[in-house]
């Protein structure tokens, strides 16, 4: 699924990397528990989740994944931004929730990981 | 190479900043990036809980053609039962760590699945040690 796809399916706006836009990503992960991504082996997922703290950038970088889809419009740190950036990552904010997130883009096609 | 980062317990902001900076190096140094990632999840698991769990700690790396070895030594409450700080779900930790959405037991299994060594040393009322090794 190209990126500008998934950002217009959740009704997101960018707020950094916009580079990605014309990028691909075939496998998501939706989880507001930090230490279940950390268990997950594949690389170059879209992270989905409502967790909007440092903590969440940080775990997608160590995650290898350059993409975070940050559900119900929770507000995004400067910090948070800034180490995104840092790291060459794309952040998408969606007023959905994590479930309509969810749903909307595994029915466009976006596979699961386990 | 010898590389050694300094990290505060409780300081949330940072956390992360050492493994992000071993990342990059290991990068640099051209790892295999199956390994860099093992290396990378393991050492930030282990540097959350020095952040969440104790009041300061050192991480030393030590990176040669052999392989990674890193030791996160802290100084905090320690670990009481090691067998049972491994159990997975098996968590002490407060709801702030939780709200930051770690706390769920699942660090110290995970550190020994990306592990190719793993020791832990603990005094209680002393500090907690962490040998985590890797092979190239």
């Amino acid at each position: 699924m190209k990126i500008k796809d998934l950002c217009r399916l959740v009704d997101g706006t960018v707020l950094c990397g916009e580079q990605h836009l014309e990028g691909e990503v075939e496998q998501a992960f939706a989880s507001d528990l930090m230490s279940d991504v950390l268990t997950v082996k594949t690389n170059e997922f879209i992270l989905i989740t409502g967790l909007a703290n440092l903590q969440a950038i940080r775990t997608a970088e160590m995650s290898d994944t350059p993409y975070i889809l940050i559900c119900r419009g929770k507000e995004v740190s400067e910090e948070m931004l800034d180490l995104a950036a840092d790291n060459d990552m794309l952040v998408v904010s969606s007023p959905f929730s994590m479930f309509k997130c969810a749903g909307i883009l595994y029915s466009a096609g976006l596979k699961p990981i386990y | 190479m010898n590389l050694e980062f300094k990290v505060e317990g409780g300081d949330f902001t940072l956390a992360g900043n050492a493994s992000s900076q071993i990342k990059k190096m290991l990068k640099q140094l051209n790892v295999d990036p199956r390994i860099v990632k093992r290396v990378v999840i393991a050492l930030y698991e282990a540097e959350v809980n020095i952040v969440a769990h104790a009041y300061r700690g050192v991480i030393y790396a030590e990176i040669d053609p052999r392989g990674v070895r890193l030791k996160l030594e802290d100084e905090g409450p320690g670990i009481p039962d090691i067998n049972q700080a491994m159990t997975p779900g098996f968590s002490t930790a407060s709801a702030q760590v939780r709200e930051m959405g770690f706390g769920a037991g699942m660090g110290l299994p995970n550190i020994s699945e990306n592990a190719d060594e793993f020791k832990i040393e603990s005094e209680v009322g002393k500090g907690t040690t962490l040998f985590i090794n890797f092979k190239f």
